[in-house]
């Protein structure tokens, strides 16, 4: 098990000149060992270039990868010590489930008693211990996918695991019991855990950190919670839930903190000139008219999503989604309804970036 | 116009693809067929475009018979979940395609509107394959919003598409179809889906077209325990309980004062929704003592999936929580939001409604 500290960035082409030019833009981040990561962006943000960087599948175009301090830029795969679970499972068709998963430690020359210890441990973690003696190559998906995932953990002394996507080919309904085993085992293996993923719901449910990513560049890195009630990037804001977090464009002068010309605080300790408020459907609150902080908002549309209903309203040309109970039956389209856009949960950017 | 299936079947071969179904969707609305893969839409669809011949009944559309017409002679509009365009036709001519084939006047205009509307007005002068996925798609519905025919068919159009870019897609595909006056049939596997589109709900499940109505009254009164399975995510919270005299017994848990009909079976299944499940307690409340087996956090919501005496539960809490692994927890939910079913899986209770419709 290692550390590893990146501090890096990486081109495909010769001399990049603009932001654009880069797969991943310059960034210095530390994954601590034994931690669990999930690197989580759309198609096309870098989270894939970071992995084969961390990997040894590719060489940045600068910068360093210190693995426990010893610089690994120029390392294989195979020196950095690392296991790693694709997509799609990669197994040995003509061999027994037990045969597979003892296939690292076998090519390691481990005895055979502590072999057969260490895979009956990892085959019970995955449920599989009445299918050792089984051939894979009768297997559904779901099943050879679990005997790459437990031929990625089967070492104990690996420097990191890494997946990639590795629940794509699960069935939906299997999908929440995997997530709950590599929970399950990252917290008995204690191995340092890294995983890419463009679904927030395995991101978040899998890691302790998670690094969001667009276009090259590492937003933010946070727990779950983090992400969720200070997104340290608007894109973070947006991304993280469903609908994302609301922006208004907002003035900050002598008078305070104004939308169009309504004065949400008079007080507000924000720096002058331009900013974004943000604000998740969550923590939008109906109010009586006049409240502090509130903004007389029209209704334009109210959609019972079943649990809750979510309701669009918008004050000069700014929409807001709230989350509202489905027992709010006085907003109805067309009303004018107040707002609760002020509160403890309330976020200020500048230039996308938090600064309140 | 109004399109009408009466009584239609489809057999292929010993199999039965859909089982004798009658449906009227509602005109000029959008009507979603919510179901599983193999459910039967994709088959379903194809009988209303008129790709194929259904093995019995009869399609109507505005009264006539339309069995046997050609898809072509049809005025019919279709999107796929694969994106399909025309790949050698400029962005701006794909659009413009279904406006040229009718001789259409001020296509130009009509062309760059709709572009406007769908956000893709920049790459009117691009190739198809010079666009990423979901602004190909948009290119793809572009052209059938232009060709303006009365009934439009969109098959899982968003399947393909990263979630974020699926959710500005619905959100205008919802406001292109409430401002226009087509008839749109629209058909997911995703309950979430159909309760953001609003409008109508058709839930089938293997073959079989179970229910119909507007789409929020389906999601609350579900007819029977499959209707509630199919449209429910996470998969509504199923638990055994039997009738007494003065109310709901549930299996190894308290008595509920639940009045049911008359003819409520002996033996019932219990609901409850995830959301209906919380791990405070309020006033009314039972509560169910379990173990957390995970907590799958989805950014706005956490969903604690926990094993108790009654079966696994599952528990939606808005924002994000933390659970450990194991810990053993007390949830709690209130009868009076609870749906019984009756021992052939019909509704015969669903919880009632404060206010609303």
């Amino acid at each position: 098990m290692a550390r590893i500290d990146l501090d890096l960035a990486h081109a495909y082409k010769a001399n990049p000149q603009h932001d654009s030019d880069y797969a991943l833009l310059p960034l210095k981040m530390t994954f601590e060992d034994g931690g669990a990561y999930a690197l989580l962006g759309p198609s096309g943000c870098g989270k894939t270039t970071m992995l084969n960087v961390m990997s040894g599948l590719l060489t940045p175009s600068q910068g360093h990868v210190l693995f426990d301090g010893r610089d690994m830029t120029h390392a294989t795969p195979q020196e950095r010590n690392i296991a790693q679970v694709f997509q799609f499972p990669v197994i040995y068709d003509t061999m027994t489930v037990a045969e597979n998963l003892a296939f690292p430690l076998r090519n390691r020359q481990w005895p055979k008693d502590k072999m057969d210890q260490r895979v009956g441990q990892i085959a019970e973690m995955l449920e599989m211990s009445g299918q050792l003696n089984q051939r894979a190559a009768g297997l559904s998906a779901d099943a050879k996918q679990k005997i790459s995932l437990g031929r990625g953990l089967v070492r104990p002394d690996v420097s990191a695991v890494l997946f990639d996507e590795p629940l794509t080919v699960i069935d939906p309904h299997l999908k929440w019991q995997l997530r709950r085993k590599l929970k399950q085992i990252h917290h008995e293996l204690k191995l340092t855990l890294i995983y890419v993923t463009h679904d927030q719901v395995e991101a978040l449910t899998f890691a302790d950190q998670v690094v969001v990513m667009t276009r090259g560049r590492a937003v933010q890195v946070g727990s779950p919670a983090d992400l969720f009630e200070r997104p340290s990037h608007t894109f973070v804001g947006n991304f993280i839930g469903s609908p994302g977090m609301n922006f208004l464009h907002a003035e900050v002068d002598a008078s305070g903190l104004r939308v169009g010309s309504h004065v949400l605080d008079a007080a507000a300790a924000l720096p002058l000139g331009a900013i974004k408020l943000g604000i998740r459907p969550e923590y939008v609150a109906l109010t009586d008219a006049q409240t502090p902080g509130a903004l007389p908002m029209l209704v334009s549309q109210v959609q019972d999503v079943g649990t809750h209903n979510i309701v669009t309203a918008s004050h000069h040309g700014q929409t807001v989604k709230a989350r509202l109970s489905t027992d709010s039956a006085s907003v109805k389209t067309g009303s004018t309804v107040w707002l609760q856009v002020m509160g403890a949960h309330t976020c200020f950017y500048k230039n996308e970036e938090i600064v309140a | 116009m109004q399109l009408s299936l009466e009584g239609v079947s489809k057999k292929v071969g010993p199999q039965t693809w859909l089982y004798d179904m009658s449906l009227a969707p509602r005109s000029a609305n959008v009507t979603v067929l919510l179901g599983a893969t193999q459910a039967g839409k994709t088959s379903l669809m194809r009988i209303m475009a008129g790709l194929d011949v259904p093995s019995s009944g009869r399609v109507l559309v505005d009264g006539q018979d339309v069995v046997g017409v050609p898809v072509r002679k049809r005025n019919v509009a279709m999107v796929y979940q694969q994106f399909i365009n025309y790949p050698s036709m400029k962005v701006r001519d794909n659009i413009a395609s279904p406006m040229k084939l009718r001789d259409d006047k001020n296509i130009a205009q009509r062309v760059q509107a709709l572009a406007e509307k769908l956000h893709i007005d920049m790459f009117l002068d691009r190739y198809p394959t010079e666009l990423s996925g979901g602004q190909q798609q948009r290119v793809a519905l572009a052209r059938a919003l232009a060709k303006g025919a009365p009934l439009m068919l969109l098959d899982e159009p968003l399947v393909n598409l990263d979630y974020k870019l699926r959710e500005e897609l619905r959100e205008e595909l919802g406001a292109l179809f409430a401002s226009g006056d087509s008839t749109v049939i629209y058909a997911t596997t995703e309950p979430a889906e159909a309760l953001l589109l609003g409008g109508y709900t058709a839930v089938m499940d293997a073959g079989e077209l179970l229910q119909y109505g507007p789409t929020a009254e389906v999601f609350h009164n579900p007819k029977s325990l499959r209707v509630a399975r199919a449209f429910s995510d996470p998969p509504m919270n199923l638990m055994n309980a039997t009738r007494q005299s003065t109310g709901v017994q549930l299996l190894g848990g308290p008595l509920m004062a639940l009045t049911l009909p008359s003819t409520a079976t002996p033996q019932l299944t219990l609901g409850m929704r995830a959301s209906a499940v919380r791990t405070h307690a309020q006033s009314g409340d039972i509560a169910i003592g379990g173990r957390v087996e995970l907590a799958e956090i989805s950014g706005s919501d956490t969903f604690v999936h926990v094993a108790t005496g009654m079966g696994n539960l599952v528990a939606q809490l808005t924002g994000v929580h933390y659970f450990d692994l194991g810990a053993q927890i007390q949830v709690y939910a209130n009868p009076m939001q609870m749906y019984v079913f009756d021992a052939q899986g019909m509704l015969l209770l669903a919880p009632t409604r404060t206010k609303g419709h």
